[in-house]
């Protein structure tokens, strides 16, 4: 327990009393720690909020930030460090937004001549601690959604859908096939029969530089799925390694056709699909 | 309890299943289904499940049974509209559907039952064919 | 299992009927949504809800179906925990073989189920019921 209630009632006075002393000093330590990247009135703004709810949490008997008190604080806190996570701050900077609180105590308690005022300090210094920790974990959180984000994007970058003709579609696939990215490509690859109404899916791994069970088994798991859906697949780009590697795995395609080129299936697939190719001859001057 | 609606389209019977089915309903389709083969003597049922968003081994079982029930009474069952992520679902469930035809859409599964149809005749006149040539 | 702290009231629905499978159904999906799940998690968790719910329904006479948001801090999920007091499963290992492939329409299909989930618990013996609790993490 950081603080006790009487402490927690005196810290929501102090913060009180001496209001607008404190939120000036805090406000200027925090600017001067970001170096103008933020402007003084929204520092300012930000620290009468805290400031705001540290006295609510106070009056309600907080003894610390985790109690059920401390709901409005933390979210307070959350939003302070999400905005700086997002602004691209750095975790240090955005935990200084909060200690600078302890800073700016720390002169005003040095005046006061109270026999509880050492114990008070080390209590309320507690509680921010406890603060600057919370605000640090959601600095983190962010910053890693913020970093699932950006992989989601270039997932979506990375697995084209290609119309090849009418009722073909091809996927070519590049670069390594992890779990995720399988997942995607399956899905869009999916997505695209239904949108295109397209009955065949070429997928090419020419692009793929190694394929493993657990590719096979994303791929054969797709093929499957379109056959479910009434579209039918072929694989493409199987170089000469990975059927050596297939054929070792004892990978079993079965009656999934596959072949070399992208060429070949689209070939295949025209044929399959009724459609003659004729080559035009030009015509001559007679 | 409700029942699915079944239309007649020429020879063909069609069923858009667009409700959230309870089993006894989707009994009943089943029930309904093969009595109305019969009753029409059509030769190509496809079933619509666009609308639905899971296929469970339930309704997965009833669609098999339906197929097979078809087949015996002559007609191509066809099953049009999986959405992707029913499909998918499917596959990780480890729920097959061996023995159903499927299609993307109703235009589609109109042109398999069409051509199902006309490979049968085929295979018909093929032997009759052969019969001729051989006494030519 | 991963723990992860129980959100609000749970919403319980009773299973004494057909209708009430779909209902679960119908429950679960909302809270899918609600969760923010994908489209394909969202039809993964209502398929298994309704694999088990209909297992509650016919094998453990009847029972209920509980579902709850939770949170483990870093993602929210749905949680499903499908009770009876029916005859519960003496065999576990039988009930998870695959019986849906074969088409026999044997078999409780556990093993379907599980592999639709993230999280799988099951508590059962011979005469004592069974309690089922599944859930589903979003990414």
């Amino acid at each position: 327990m950081a603080l006790s209630a009487e402490q927690s009632g005196r810290l929501a006075r102090l913060l009180t009393e001496q209001a607008d002393r404190l939120t000036e000093r805090w406000t200027e330590l925090v600017t001067a720690s970001l170096r103008g990247r933020l402007s003084r009135a929204e520092l300012a703004g930000q620290a009468r909020e805290l400031h705001r709810s540290i006295i609510d949490a106070g009056e309600n008997g907080l003894t610390e930030l985790a109690d059920e008190h401390g709901g409005e604080l933390r979210a307070v806190l959350a939003e302070l460090s999400a905005g700086r996570a997002r602004q691209g701050f750095s975790a240090t900077e955005t935990a200084i937004s909060v200690y600078a609180l302890k800073d700016a105590l720390l002169e005003l308690m040095e005046e006061s001549q109270g026999t509880e005022t050492l114990r008070d300090f080390v209590a309320f210094s507690a509680l921010i601690d406890q603060m600057g920790l919370f605000t640090f974990e959601s600095y983190v959180r962010t910053r890693e959604s913020l970093i699932a984000d950006q992989a989601e994007q270039l997932l979506e970058l990375s697995t084209p859908v290609v119309k090849l003709w009418e009722g073909v579609v091809a996927v070519p696939l590049v670069g390594t096939l992890d779990s995720a990215r399988a997942q995607v490509v399956m899905e869009r690859l999916l997505q695209a029969l239904v949108d295109t109404g397209s009955p065949y899916a070429i997928i090419d791994i020419t692009g793929v530089p190694a394929v493993d069970t657990q590719v096979a088994q994303h791929i054969l798991k797709t093929v499957v799925a379109a056959r479910l859906m009434g579209a039918e697949c072929i694989i493409s780009g199987i170089r000469p390694q990975i059927a050596q590697t297939i054929v070792a795995l004892g990978i079993e395609f079965g009656d999934i056709a596959t072949k070399a080129s992208l060429a070949d299936a689209l070939r295949h697939v025209l044929r399959l699909s009724g459609v003659e190719t004729a080559v035009r001859r030009p015509r001559r001057e007679s | 309890m409700e029942r699915v609606p079944i239309l007649k389209i020429g020879d063909i019977l069609l069923v858009s299943i667009q409700v959230d089915m309870s089993d006894q309903t989707a009994m009943q389709l089943q029930e309904d289904l093969a009595e109305r083969i019969v009753a029409t003597g059509c030769h190509g049922v496809i079933i619509d499940i666009t609308a639905l968003d899971i296929v469970d081994s339930f309704v997965g079982r009833m669609l098999s049974t339906i197929a097979s029930i078809s087949k015996v009474l002559d007609a191509e069952t066809v099953v049009v509209g999986m959405r992707p992520a029913v499909a998918i679902t499917l596959v990780e469930l480890g729920l097959s559907l061996s023995g159903i035809r499927t299609a993307l859409n109703v235009e589609r599964g109109m042109e398999l039952i069409a051509a199902a149809r006309a490979d049968e005749w085929d295979e018909a006149d093929g032997d009759e064919d052969a019969e001729t040539t051989a006494t030519a | 299992m991963t723990a992860g702290v129980d959100l609000g009231v749970p919403a319980t629905q009773a299973i004494r009927s057909d209708e009430d499978v779909v209902r679960v159904r119908q429950l679960v999906r909302t809270t899918a949504v609600a969760v923010r799940l994908s489209l394909v998690d969202q039809t993964k968790l209502v398929t298994a809800a309704s694999e088990l719910a209909r297992n509650t329904l016919i094998y453990g006479g009847g029972g209920t179906a509980e579902v709850t948001t939770v949170d483990d801090g870093r993602r929210r999920g749905v949680r499903v925990v499908f009770a009876d007091d029916g005859p519960g499963i003496p065999d576990l290992d039988l009930a998870f073989t695959d019986g849906y492939t074969t088409g026999s329409g044997l078999g409780l299909g556990l093993s379907g189920a599980r592999r639709l989930v993230d999280d799988f618990d099951i508590r059962t013996a011979a005469g004592e019921g069974t309690r089922i609790t599944v859930t589903k993490w979003s990414r």
